[in-house]
């Protein structure tokens, strides 16, 4: 057993740019997907009725669809449209198109229940749009949906896990390419299993300092 | 696609449905059991779940899964692609079944525990008839909407060889070269299963803020 784990270690290089590659992939999608989210939110909420139902299909669909079919759907049925797309590529669009539905839903979600006297405040003191979105909007928002955005996050480096079924070279594909080469199996996957923690662990921290700083400015 | 291929894929449905049903059967009761292990502040058992949940809910299913599927064998215990995927699916659901029936625990009134004991109720009685009833209902939204999740994350079987609705489609598009029809029948197998779940969570909730304001 001991012998095992000095195998993985061995091949630490392989391990550690997986994991690399997981938290770029999470980081990328998840800003990616946070700013199309601030798309999608305007246009559920929007008084146009084909605009806001449009919008609730994507949602909904996305939601009612398991992430891996969305990303064969991306990776084996594009091409059919006359769309190829390279593994990073199709498993960066599909973590941000499937994503970007959950952010839009958190941010309305948090949206509806922020107070309206602020607002009301920062027009009659004059602030131009963007100011007003800027600086009176945005903060309490991003504060608010805070928490919730963290545990999506955690979601999103979970769904990139799958993302090893298109050969992308992340941590779960590392563990794998290990366990085959060297018939380590529990050693292999026991150290990606403590590595995902480990990352969970750093954004949960960083989750509650957000709350922290919420907390203060309340 | 033909007709035998639809067919292929409805089997696959079987499958995906089976599994599910048996995750949620028995990851239930396994995730209430962990959460009264911690809400009854059992020595060591309480810090074991605790970081049992922590652990599981941060790896991804395929990772578990291939552990399980791969390491079992390693020490002795032969295992078979159905009940690694069941094992995987129940480690998984039972440690976040764990923090729903927990948040009900936690935020379960006081004094109406204290009512039953001073009654003479027994730990037993009390825990049937007081609590049961009462978290069942508070914790029934964040447990349908984690069966919905866990619905979702079943493709991921089909890594270890099982033949889900996911897989059958992937495996008939590889056979006609036409991949884009049989992945649009899985989502449209899919879609209305999940969607029959996430709207079960709507109208509970909404039932029971009715209910709220007609007390």
């Amino acid at each position: 057993m001991i012998h095992d784990f000095g195998v993985v270690w061995s091949e630490r290089a392989l391990l550690l740019s997986g994991l690399a590659n997981t938290a770029i992939l999470s980081t990328l999608s998840a800003i990616a997907a946070l700013l199309l989210g601030f798309i999608v939110t305007p246009a559920l909420m929007s008084k146009h009725p084909a605009v806001a139902g449009a919008a609730r299909v994507f949602v909904d669909g996305m939601r009612c669809v398991p992430f891996l079919l969305f990303a064969y759907i991306v990776y084996y049925g594009f091409p059919s449209f006359g769309v190829r797309l390279d593994n990073w590529t199709s498993g960066l669009a599909a973590l941000t198109i499937y994503n970007a539905a959950y952010m839009a839903e958190i941010l309305r979600g948090a949206w509806v229940v922020q107070p309206r006297e602020p607002i009301e405040a920062g027009v009659a003191f004059g602030f131009s749009e963007i100011g007003l979105f800027r600086r009176i909007i945005l903060p309490p928002l991003l504060l608010s949906a805070g928490p919730v955005i963290g545990n999506q996050m955690i979601q999103i480096i979970k769904d990139s896990a799958f993302l090893t079924i298109i050969a992308l070279p992340e941590l779960t594909h590392a563990a794998s390419s290990i366990q085959s080469r060297h018939y380590v199996p529990f050693a292999a996957f026991i150290t990606a299993v403590f590595l995902y923690w480990g990352l969970c662990l750093v954004i949960e921290a960083g989750v509650s300092s957000i709350g922290r700083v919420a907390e203060a400015r309340r | 696609m033909s007709g035998g291929d639809i067919t292929a894929i409805l089997q696959g449905a079987i499958v995906t449905v089976m599994l599910s049903l048996v995750g949620i059967l028995i990851g239930l009761p396994i995730g209430l059991g962990l959460a009264l292990l911690r809400w009854a502040r059992v020595p060591i058992a309480s810090g074991v779940v605790t970081v049992y949940v922590s652990v599981l809910r941060a790896t991804p299913l395929v990772t578990l899964l291939l552990l399980l599927f791969f390491a079992l064998p390693n020490i002795g215990l032969p295992i078979n692609p159905i009940s690694a995927a069941i094992l995987a699916l129940v480690m998984n659901t039972s440690a976040f079944n764990c923090e729903v029936w927990r948040s009900a625990l936690v935020n379960f009134p006081k004094d109406q525990y204290e009512a039953a004991q001073s009654v003479g109720m027994r730990g037993g009685q009390r825990f049937r008839r007081i609590v049961l009833p009462q978290i069942v209902r508070v914790s029934l939204p964040g447990l349908v909407n984690e069966m919905s999740l866990l619905i979702k994350v079943t493709p991921v079987l089909a890594v270890v060889g099982v033949v889900d609705i996911t897989r059958a489609a992937v495996r008939i598009g590889a056979q006609t070269y036409e991949p884009l029809p049989p992945l649009l029948v899985a989502v449209a197998l899919y879609a209305p299963i999940v969607f029959a779940l996430v709207s079960l969570q709507r109208w509970i909730e909404r039932r029971q803020i009715a209910a709220e304001f007609a007390a």
